[in-house]
């Protein structure tokens, strides 16, 4: 991902900045153009909700080469407090004590850097409660 | 209004889950763990996650502190963040902490070094300019991971967590008092530029140093204050091993039972710019109105700044709106093994 890229993109990373569509209420993370449900181009800046419930996940042993350190890790499909559904890792979690349904938040963490001269790259990743 | 009062409105504090024993680090380097456990009063210390830095710790302690404050922030005007393991050489990472509380962007922002006592710098300065009008909120911020050399005495110790306060004149949670700071040209612990690890002057960290500063910060304060050590519910100074700081409140005149509640280094061990601030949050989750809290903290180079503070009638309201910290610290601790640890904190690298 490129600096450029992730800087456009702090808004959703670090704030979870979504859009709010103004006629049907579909929320669209990240922010669209045109609400896919109505059609309607009117959006207001929402904030998603920090805290959910794991949908699904699973553990990845072998990663691509950026997240090859990080081993095995855990990737999940939360459905947050206003029913939208994002993909983060689950972090500081060991693979048995992730459940399907298990209550997790969203912290601030790293989430890549760029060798050890790069940026260094930050957005959420979810945590058991 | 009183027009010079100002104090703390929001606070909080974040500890990562990971742990290491004092144990686990001795087995490796053949040392032996009980003589360590008794000579340093730690019997574990946090670890940061690989995913974990000064600046992630301080972005959760600050959304704990505004869950207490519930303040607009967008009212905030300073950050400052006080840390020996900011992320960037070169790149503040109070930026980063306030846009990702959506606090930019109009708001001043610096980054402090002073080694162990930057956070509490952050919070004097924070402090006074909201004593001098010049904008409704700041905040003041303490954190670090800190590194010791593998093998080093320091390894024992080092540690990781973040506290985070929010000044304001309003709606005060604790009002300050007084404050008092002491400084000397002390050459007890350094990292020159490059250098992954600090080095310290062994013994010459006690007395010359960490004492002189502390008593020196401690006494000074309370005469400016005119109170007595027995007029304080609570007390906390710089922790970077159990035996300093219950030395030097005895000096001072504390009892154990004052800085028992603030004294977290047996399981947390040395969070640095974090270590007095963290033992301060540890205590306003307990704290009762009308309670005096007195904080010296202190910084090798060297330094103390001391704060008197008074628990107002808001607190109680807003102590369980975030996990209390002592919480943090006694559970949902996750153990590692000194190979997992090493590679956690960067001491060993994959091959690329
Ligand atoms: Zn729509």
């Amino acid at each position: 991902m490129s600096v450029a890229r992730y800087w456009r993109e702090i808004p959703r990373r670090y704030r979870l900045e979504a859009g709010k569509c103004s006629n049907c209420g579909y929320i669209a993370f990240p922010h669209r153009l045109v609400c896919p449900e109505c059609g309607s181009r009117k959006f207001e800046d929402y904030r998603l909700k920090d805290t959910g419930k794991i949908v699904s996940f699973t553990t990845i042993e072998v990663g691509p080469t950026e997240f090859s350190d990080q081993v095995p890790y855990n990737v999940g499909i939360i459905e947050l407090g206003d029913e939208v559904r994002i993909t983060a890792q689950i972090a500081d979690a060991d693979p048995k004590d992730i459940k399907i349904g298990g209550k997790v938040k969203l912290e601030f963490r790293k989430i890549q850097q760029d060798g050890h001269a790069g940026v260094i790259k930050y957005g959420y990743k979810a945590v058991l409660v | 209004m009183d027009n010079n009062k100002a104090g703390i409105v929001g606070y909080g504090a974040y500890i990562p889950r990971y742990r290491i024993r004092v144990e686990e680090i001795a087995k490796v380097w053949g040392a032996d763990a009980n003589s360590y456990k008794k000579g340093l009063d730690v019997l574990e210390k946090s670890v940061p996650g690989p995913d974990q830095d000064t600046i992630s710790m301080s972005v959760e302690a600050t959304k704990y502190a505004l869950k207490r404050a519930k303040i607009d922030p967008q009212e905030i005007g300073a950050i400052y963040i006080g840390s020996e393991s900011h992320p960037y050489a070169v790149k503040p990472s109070g930026t980063i902490v306030a846009e990702a509380i959506m606090a930019t962007p109009d708001i001043h922002c610096a980054d402090y070094e002073f080694a162990c006592k930057a956070g509490s710098e952050a919070m004097f300065v924070s402090m006074s300019l909201i004593k001098a009008g010049e904008m409704k909120y700041a905040i003041g911020i303490g954190g670090d991971t800190s590194q010791g050399a593998p093998g080093d005495a320091l390894e024992y110790t080092t540690a990781a967590g973040s506290a985070s306060f929010i000044f304001g004149k309003d709606n005060l949670l604790a009002e300050c008092l007084y404050t008092h700071s002491y400084m000397t040209d002390t050459p007890d612990f350094w990292r020159r530029e490059y250098m992954h690890y600090p080095r310290h002057g062994g013994r010459f960290t006690g007395e010359p140093a960490y004492f002189k500063h502390t008593i020196g910060c401690g006494k000074k304060i309370l005469e400016k204050s005119g109170m007595n050590p027995s007029d304080f519910q609570w007390a906390v100074f710089h922790q970077p091993n159990g035996k300093f700081p219950k030395r030097a409140a005895k000096m001072l005149g504390f009892s154990f039972e004052q800085i028992k509640q603030g004294w977290l280094v047996p399981l947390l061990g040395n969070t640095y710019s974090g270590a007095s601030p963290i033992g301060l949050t540890a205590i306003l989750d307990v704290a009762k109105p009308g309670d005096l809290i007195f904080m010296v903290s202190y910084g090798s180079g060297s330094g103390s700044d001391g704060f008197i503070f008074k628990v107002t009638d808001k607190l109680p309201e807003v102590q369980n709106l975030a996990p209390h910290t002592r919480y943090q610290l006694e559970n949902n601790r996750i153990y590692l093994d000194y190979g997992t640890y090493t590679k956690y904190r960067g001491k060993i690298l994959k091959a690329e």
